[in-house]
């Protein structure tokens, strides 16, 4: 397979993964917040009612009205659509930043395959 | 394992934040060696890919999940330094854009995944690729166990954090056998999806893939996978 054609093909798998997988994810906590939380109690809500854990002084997240935040699109009700229009945003703008960035920083060689 | 604002107090994220910027900017230091017009594209790929698996928790006991953190596939693929940035990256614009992991603790989340995780990720998959077997299976069970003790160690990282700046007055040991406990069974998944990962690209492009071309002599590399 030549370079460009793995390059697009990953580009792809990135892309079909964040923008469709990415809503059969696992709602639940993650390990950390999972750990976070323990020793607490909360209501329906998720809000704490009690006891004491990692997670009791928790703060906001000071970005938390930014467009893209928690993986949704704001503006977009549907929540497949939201969670898979914010991960193809998020592998593009990553790719674009990261390959950038690297492109930048790379050595520069004479004819270089 | 994105740590949330509040958790760990102010000075402790301040010098996390420092830790973190030292960290990088060696990590970029070094990274100008590996970077050439071929790796360069590869590690954006890598990048955007971390971000895509990180998005997919999945379930690791009832009421607990996990996801990738990267570390390991990173490194294999694009190696320690590249690896760092490319798992560096992913926070910032997980955090910047997605409000993902606290802006506070960004400093915390680059040590915990980026610095730690890569290099932990580093010295294993190098030891390991001395003493496993040179082939597909070999390459696959170096991402596996890199990637459980990898996520372990990494989770490590926070505990030490905790215990420097934590906001409860809870106890240490407590914390740490649980974060060893499920970042144990996270690290088996994120291994399963490594091991995937790495085996697809080096049957498919194995001289993209930068522990067969770095960690072990580059004839055993061509045997292997021929």
């Amino acid at each position: 397979m030549r370079k460009k054609a793995f390059l697009i093909a990953g580009l792809l798998v990135a892309l079909l993964l964040a923008g469709v997988v990415s809503s059969f994810a696992s709602g639940s906590p993650d390990g950390l917040d999972y750990a976070a939380r323990e020793g607490c109690t909360f209501n329906a809500d998720d809000e704490i009612t009690g006891g004491t854990c990692m997670a009791q002084r928790e703060g906001e997240h000071q970005l938390g009205d930014s467009p893209l935040a928690d993986y949704a699109v704001a503006g977009v009700d549907n929540e497949f659509l939201a969670t898979g229009l914010s991960g193809v945003a998020g592998v593009l703008i990553t790719f674009a930043i990261g390959g950038g960035l690297f492109w930048l920083l790379r050595r520069r060689e004479k004819a270089s395959s | 394992m994105h740590i949330a604002n509040g958790i760990v107090d102010g000075p402790v994220s301040a010098i996390f934040i420092v830790v973190a910027v030292v960290g990088l900017a060696f990590c970029v230091w070094r990274a100008k060696l590996d970077l050439d017009d071929r790796l360069a594209p590869m590690a954006g790929l890598v990048a955007a890919f971390i971000f895509a698996v990180q998005m997919l928790n999945f379930q690791v006991l009832p009421g607990v999940s996990g996801h990738l953190l990267g570390g390991t596939l990173a490194v294999m693929l694009v190696g320690p330094y590249v690896g760092a940035l490319c798992v560096a990256t992913v926070l910032i614009v997980q955090c910047l854009l997605f409000a993902d992991g606290g802006l506070t603790a960004l400093g915390l989340n680059i040590t915990n995944m980026a610095l730690i995780g890569a290099a932990a990720a580093y010295l294993l998959v190098a030891g390991l690729l001395r003493v496993l077997p040179k082939n597909p299976a070999g390459l696959g069970a170096t991402a596996l166990i890199a990637s459980v003790a990898g996520v372990v160690i990494a989770s490590m990282g926070f505990v030490v954090e905790y215990a420097l700046g934590g906001t409860t007055e809870l106890s240490i040991g407590a914390i740490a056998a649980t974060m060893a406990g499920v970042h144990t069974l996270i690290g088996i998944g994120e291994g399963l999806i490594a091991a995937i990962t790495v085996v697809t690209v080096a049957r498919v492009r194995p001289d993209l893939v930068y522990a067969l071309r770095h960690f072990r002599k580059p004839v055993l590399a061509k045997a292997v996978l021929a």
